[in-house]
């Protein structure tokens, strides 16, 4: 096993022993990320330090069914991850969609049914831009969770496929479908926001 | 000539380069014959670009001590 797998390990044991050093080591050496992405996606402190401590209680009592596939750090991410989309979604009413609903469709012939038009580019000035990040962010807490995380571990954490597989108890093949479907329906969601066509 | 759905079917894999040459160069053929194509294969970028700005752009990471220690006390609970 490679030398940080053993590192994880013997911290997961730890952790599942109760050792609260090894708590208070981890709860320090992953809340600047964590608190880092919360804040982002909660956009205001209050929550996303809300949010950060839910996802570590939420994250000490699931400590026995975690199991070990992945690194701890990477579970902990998913948790946080869960937890201020979650937030979000119920602070801002959003409905979760249905990524069937909203996957492209073809004709008989092979073509687009409705051809997609072409986007317009991200605006410059960062008012814009920073009322586009919360329109992302709300499509991105809309998608169904096993479509969302393949779609986070992989775009944003930057797994590599079979890490994501590992991650989430998937074959690799299941986890380029559903990241695939998650990207489709994403780009579907921000259509209407993003098309040159009025 | 691969197919609209034939393409967008197999997107993420050209979108992270896994796409073995042959397929690769019949996906690059097939995107400068259509522009619906051409235009699909843009957003799809455009999302997953948008996607890592709405989550990963820089934001502070400082985290203030006493919500530390909040959370050490709350798993004592």
């Amino acid at each position: 096993m490679p030398p940080d797998e053993v590192a994880d390990a013997a911290l997961l044991a730890r952790l599942r022993a109760g050792d609260g050093a090894a708590y208070e080591t981890l709860v320090r050496a992953e809340s600047p990320k964590l608190l880092r992405v919360l804040r982002r996606i909660l956009g205001s402190e209050d929550d996303a330090r809300d949010a950060l401590q839910e996802a570590f209680v939420t994250a000490f009592r699931a400590l026995k069914d975690f199991d070990g596939r992945s690194r701890v750090s990477t579970w902990l991410y998913r948790v946080a991850i869960n937890a201020g989309l979650m937030r979000l979604r119920r602070r801002r009413h959003l409905r979760e969609c249905s990524v069937e609903d909203v996957l492209p469709a073809f004709l008989e012939d092979g073509h687009q049914r409705d051809p997609a038009a072409a986007w317009r580019p991200a605006p410059d000035e960062e008012v814009d831009r920073a009322r586009l990040r919360e329109v992302v962010r709300d499509k991105i807490a809309a998608l169904p969770e096993t479509y969302r995380e393949p779609l986070l571990l992989y775009d944003i954490q930057g797994l590599d496929t079979a890490e994501v597989a590992r991650a989430l108890g998937l074959t690799v093949g299941a986890v380029k479908t559903r990241l695939h479907r998650a990207r489709q329906a994403l780009r579907a969601l921000l259509n209407p926001a993003m098309s040159e066509v009025a | 000539m691969l197919t609209c759905r034939e393409l967008i079917d197999f997107l993420n894999e050209y979108v992270d380069g896994t796409l073995e040459a042959a397929r690769r160069a019949e996906f690059e053929r097939h995107v400068r014959l259509c522009r619906d194509c051409e235009n699909y294969l843009a957003s799809y970028r455009s999302t997953i670009d948008l996607c890592k700005e709405a989550l990963d752009a820089p934001v502070p990471a400082d985290v203030p001590e006493e919500l530390v220690l909040a959370i050490l006390a709350a798993r004592e609970k």
